[in-house]
């Protein structure tokens, strides 16, 4: 079934509570989705320095960031959350870095970028959201999924959001029938995957769009004609937040818009959490039609 | 009047003090406050009472309603009076999919749009949309009206049996086995009376829709299509 949120800011008002409202939200899709969930946030960003969420697997942060320092110099810190490692690395370092981390089995690099941070685990949402510290998490944006897994197993690699690309993150509700044809694709394309899961591939293409020049929202419009199966999406990107749903509508979607915020929730309940709901904008968004906000 | 708070009370509290109602009873005037997109609200009503909920609701609001007035003050969500008996539901915002699903009879009224497969097999009662309503509405629907005073999206009446479609706006395409026909003056006596029931008749002339129904084609096995089987 799964449930997913996602909560674009328009302005700086809301920006300090943007991880309390995600919490909330999420919190209310346990229903949908109570066996694990992540959630990825658009926060402070550093010229030019770029930021990879690593998980660390039955290893310390201290030893992982010795070994950071002394394979990427001493521009390099860290910051713990739960299970995952936020290090902040000079923007040079990325390739060398990403080398690093692949290289240690005890490590899953599970984002990249300048403003992302991007947290999942096993477990209920609410419990998820409070080791992670969402709560006092500050941004322009976040989406949030929480996953009841019908087609793979409950495993943390197994759960949202899935990031291909830097500073882009996807959430999905629904299934692709064409995933293992469209990873062969991808993969001649030069695009790598960690797992098996259907919704990476999405994430996956997008990415692989975008490198071609298209804009997030163009890059949805392409997956129409190319993405087979079940979906509601949620995506973010450094400055962009989209929304796009399968033709059929297959999935429940609902979104919310004032002069704050554009928000969305598989159902309304998700939604109620967010200030003046009463007086926003509600609609569901219709199928095939993609919804793309920036923000500069 | 009966108040129900749901940020007190669950909906179970609601539901039950809803079934407890006997068909005679005083109390035929009810407020439910906070529903917050809650799930199945005031469903399975069984008595001549009104139902006034305060804000938008979640999925299956009103379904299997007999009897029962369930005024909806925001948007419903999947399967607004589903398998409706009788009675009367008004969404004053708008519908998610599946409004009206299987509904028997009543009359389902909702003055913004409907999104995809409203009206999806119903059995006889009346829809009536103010805005649009989404791909994929009135499929297999059996029996009953379907007015829409807005424009109707994709595949309408897919695969349609005896349910008459009304629009006035603009339909993106038909299903399979939809078309358009003439309206007669039986259509246009029961179009006038449905319009009359959701209390715009003073507003909308029946003059103004175009009438869909089942072409009957896919009724019977057609042994020239044996070989496409």
């Amino acid at each position: 079934m799964c449930g997913i949120v996602g909560l674009f800011l328009k302005g700086k008002r809301l920006e300090s509570e943007l991880g309390a409202l995600v919490a909330a939200m999420l919190e209310t899709m346990s229903e949908r989705g109570p066996d694990s969930a992540g959630f990825a946030v658009f926060g402070e960003g550093e010229d030019g320095r770029v930021k990879l969420t690593l998980r660390l697997v039955d290893v310390d942060a201290d030893s992982v960031l010795a070994d950071a320092a002394g394979v990427l110099g001493c521009g390099v810190c860290g910051q713990m959350r739960e299970t995952h490692l936020v290090l902040s690395i000079p923007a040079e370092e990325e390739v060398k870095a990403r080398f690093w981390a692949e290289g240690r089995p005890d490590l899953v690099l599970v984002g990249v970028g300048n403003r992302m941070e991007l947290y999942k685990e096993v477990g209920a949402p609410a419990d998820v959201a409070r080791r992670f510290g969402l709560q006092a998490m500050s941004g322009t944006h976040a989406i949030g999924h929480t996953r009841m897994a019908t087609e793979s197993a409950v495993t943390t690699a197994g759960a949202h959001p899935f990031s291909t690309g830097k500073d882009q993150c996807l959430v999905h509700n629904g299934s692709l029938s064409n995933h293992n044809d469209l990873r062969r694709r991808l993969r001649r394309g030069g695009m790598r995957f960690e797992t098996e899961n259907d919704s990476e591939v999405a994430a996956a293409y997008l990415t692989s769009r975008m490198a071609g020049g298209l804009s997030l929202g163009q890059a949805l419009e392409a997956g129409l004609g190319e993405l087979d199966g079940f979906y509601t999406f949620v995506c973010g990107t450094a400055g962009g937040f989209a929304v796009l749903r399968d033709p059929i509508s297959c999935k429940p979607a609902v979104m919310a818009e004032t002069d704050d915020y554009v928000a969305f929730g598989s159902e309304y309940r998700a939604l109620v959490p967010l200030p003046d709901i009463e007086s926003a904008r509600v609609f569901e968004p219709e199928p095939a039609h993609v919804y793309a906000w920036e923000r500069h | 009047m009966p108040e129900v708070d749901l940020r007190q009370q669950t909906v179970r509290d609601l539901n039950e003090a809803l079934h407890r109602l006997s068909r005679q009873t005083n109390e035929t005037d009810w407020q439910v406050l906070h529903p917050n997109g809650q799930h199945s609200l005031a469903v399975g009503i069984d008595a001549p009472v009104t139902v006034r909920i305060k804000g938008h609701v979640g999925y299956y609001c009103a379904g299997m309603n007999k009897d029962a007035t369930v005024i909806i003050d925001g948007n419903a969500g999947v399967g607004c009076a589903e398998n409706m008996m009788s009675g009367r539901v008004h969404v004053k915002g708008d519908v998610s999919q599946a409004a009206g699903a299987t509904a028997q009879g009543g009359l389902l009224i909702v003055d913004g749009n409907a999104s995809a497969r409203c009206g999806i097999s119903m059995k006889g009662a009346d829809i009536v949309v103010k805005g649009n309503i989404g791909p994929m509405s009135a499929f297999m629907a059996q029996a009953g009206n379907l007015v829409v005073l807005g424009d109707a999206g994709e595949a309408l009446g897919d695969s349609l049996y005896e349910t008459r479609i009304f629009v006035r706006g603009a339909v993106k395409s038909l299903g399979a086995d939809c078309v358009e026909k003439p309206m007669g003056e039986e259509e246009k006596a029961i179009l006038s009376q449905v319009l009359e029931l959701a209390g715009i008749a003073d507003d909308v002339r029946p003059e103004a829709f175009r009438f869909y129904g089942s072409a009957r084609r896919l009724y019977h096995f057609n042994v020239d299509h044996a070989e496409e089987y």
